[in-house]
């Protein structure tokens, strides 16, 4: 006990503002590598341009506003999708961990319709709202949909139920005991299952833009490799990258601030 | 207080603490009416599908009494308890608290805290209050009953900080922060090491005789019973075996011959039944 309680305290202690660059010493050197090898000659650049030509690429870029516009068209579809597709889930997470009935119901239905994968709906989708927004907001909403429902759902199934005795001796109301005893017994589960829809999230609207769309990054891509532009082409996988890191660190955030009261997400 | 003593006698000894606060608690033992709700119980029965849990208690228990219910494991003490509390439901028989009881008059200490492990002491202590938790003095109740317990410089920490004894004063304080008229207590000590029970058996006695509620304590502990209780009910086979007064003055001095001489008739009663029942 006290061994696991003095280490982090003393990794925080030592050198903090250190501590944070730890994680990004492994993606540094990559990058130096891969510039080193291009300068070198041992990578062609018409197999992988060198680091420096995708920061002119992406500069270039940045200037024309391109860039910022794609970047932000994708940005606003996949949290739109997220909210939608997320509250729906987690609407429907609730209703089924609360009642039998409605979970008898439904939940058979929905376990069906989740084993059917989402990506496999895109010619569907296509002939329903051709390549318009509401495609990839479909696709979107309906790739988080399952995540945040599952672990909603198993969140509030998994409440402890001698809590819920203990709330309603002490006279809870149902709305009380819903937001003071099973709303935050759910809540850890629940940020695993918005951690695992991000994933999806950020994966469809990749897919769905490069099929079928006239913005966005994943256009952005295909064009460039109808263009055989290819430091175009790597720059995107790489703010895919940024992206998918960012969405993550938000919900990281997001459970620390939430979840203090839990020894695993406790600052040290 | 104590610059009067010394006004009437300069040259006594001073009167050390603990004498204090034993004067204290009798000052206002005898200053409050007995606030305990009496309960009577009838022909009281209960079955969980072919087992017959309890069949047939009838017992009487004065205001203020301190009551302990001993019994093997699975002899119904703990179905007692919660149909006492309301936690379930008799199939005959009755339970009563009198006309004037409320629900909030009866309170029930587990042998898990049972704390909210998202909400620090303080509100842990406050979900103790039910309905009257939004009133304005309700931080400063909380924070009363924290202290009684003798952890108010932990008011802002969470539970999963907290050791073992301490969740479970922290859960001694939510239920007395309501000022209950009957607490109930179902092995509230069980998961403890022997020291800290035996500080959390003096806290508990310390309350009740300073609250003046009816106490309903179901252990598996003879010794802990014995000490305590002013009273001890053995149950076995879902009726009450014996119903033994304890007469020893309070307070009681743990390991002295009386107390164990007790002891050690219950537990010979409880194993007799136990070795009954191996044979029949």
């Amino acid at each position: 006990m006290s061994l696991i309680d003095s280490l982090p305290r003393l990794r925080s202690v030592r050198a903090p503002r250190a501590d944070a660059l730890v994680p990004w010493i492994v993606p540094l050197a990559i990058i130096l590598a891969w510039q080193a090898a291009s300068a070198a000659g041992l990578v062609p650049a018409r197999v992988l341009p060198a680091p420096s030509d995708v920061v002119l690429a992406g500069w270039k870029l940045l200037r024309s506003g391109e860039l910022e516009r794609n970047i932000w068209v994708s940005f606003w579809r996949a949290s739109t999708g997220l909210v939608i597709g997320g509250g729906i889930g987690f609407a429907f997470g609730l209703v089924n961990g609360l009642s039998t009935l409605s979970g008898r119901l439904t939940d058979t239905t929905l376990q069906m319709v989740r084993n059917v994968p989402h990506l496999a709906l895109i010619p569907l989708v296509i002939l329903w709202f051709g390549i318009d927004e509401t495609a990839k907001l479909f696709l979107v909403a309906l790739g988080v949909f399952f995540p945040i429902y599952l672990n909603t759902l198993h969140g509030i199934r998994t409440v402890d139920p001698q809590l819920i005795e203990m709330g309603r001796i002490y006279g809870m109301s149902n709305g009380e005991l819903f937001r003071r005893v099973i709303f935050p017994g759910a809540l850890p589960s629940i940020f695993v299952g918005i951690r695992f829809a991000l994933g999806i999230m950020w994966l469809t609207l990749i897919v769905a833009e490069t099929i079928a769309a006239s913005s966005g990054l994943g256009y952005m891509a295909m064009q460039a490799r109808e263009f055989m532009l290819i430091d175009v082409v790597v720059l995107s996988i790489l703010i895919y990258a940024l992206l998918g890191k960012f969405a993550d660190s938000a919900s990281r955030a997001l459970e620390r601030l939430t979840l203090s009261w839990h020894p695993a997400y406790r600052k040290h | 207080m104590q610059e009067a003593l010394r006004f009437r006698a300069p040259h006594a000894e001073p009167v050390s603490a603990p004498d204090f606060v034993e004067q204290a608690r009798l000052w206002r033992r005898t200053a409050n009416v007995p606030r305990g709700l009496p309960l009577t119980i009838r022909a009281l029965r209960k079955s969980f599908g072919d087992n017959e849990v309890l069949r047939g208690i009838d017992l009487q228990i004065p205001a203020g009494q301190f009551v302990a219910i001993v019994g093997r494991s699975g002899c119904g003490k703990s179905t007692l308890l919660r149909l006492m509390a309301g936690l379930e439901t008799a199939d005959a028989g009755t339970i009563s608290f009198g006309e004037d009881a409320r629900p909030q008059d009866v309170r029930v200490m587990f042998q898990e805290p049972r704390l909210l492990p998202w909400a620090r002491a303080l509100s842990n202590v406050e979900v103790g209050l039910g309905c009257e938790r939004r009133s304005r003095d309700a931080q400063a109740r909380a924070e009363k009953a924290l202290t009684e317990v003798g952890l108010g410089d932990k008011r802002s920490a969470w539970p999963t900080v907290l050791s073992g004894g301490q969740k479970q004063r922290v859960a001694l304080a939510r239920a007395l922060v309501s000022d209950p008229r009957v607490l109930a207590f179902d092995e509230p000590l069980g998961a403890l090491d022997a020291l800290t029970r035996i500080s959390m058996q003096r806290l508990l006695e310390r309350v009740w005789s300073d609250q003046g509620f009816t106490a309903i304590l179901v252990t598996h502990d003879v010794s802990e019973a014995v000490a305590l209780a002013d009273r001890v009910l053995v149950i076995d086979d879902g009726r009450i075996a014996h119903d033994i007064d304890i007469d020893i003055r309070r307070p009681r001095r743990r390991g002295s011959a009386d107390l164990a001489a007790l002891e050690g008739s219950i537990l010979r009663e409880l194993l007799r039944a136990g070795e009954d029942k191996l044979e029949g």
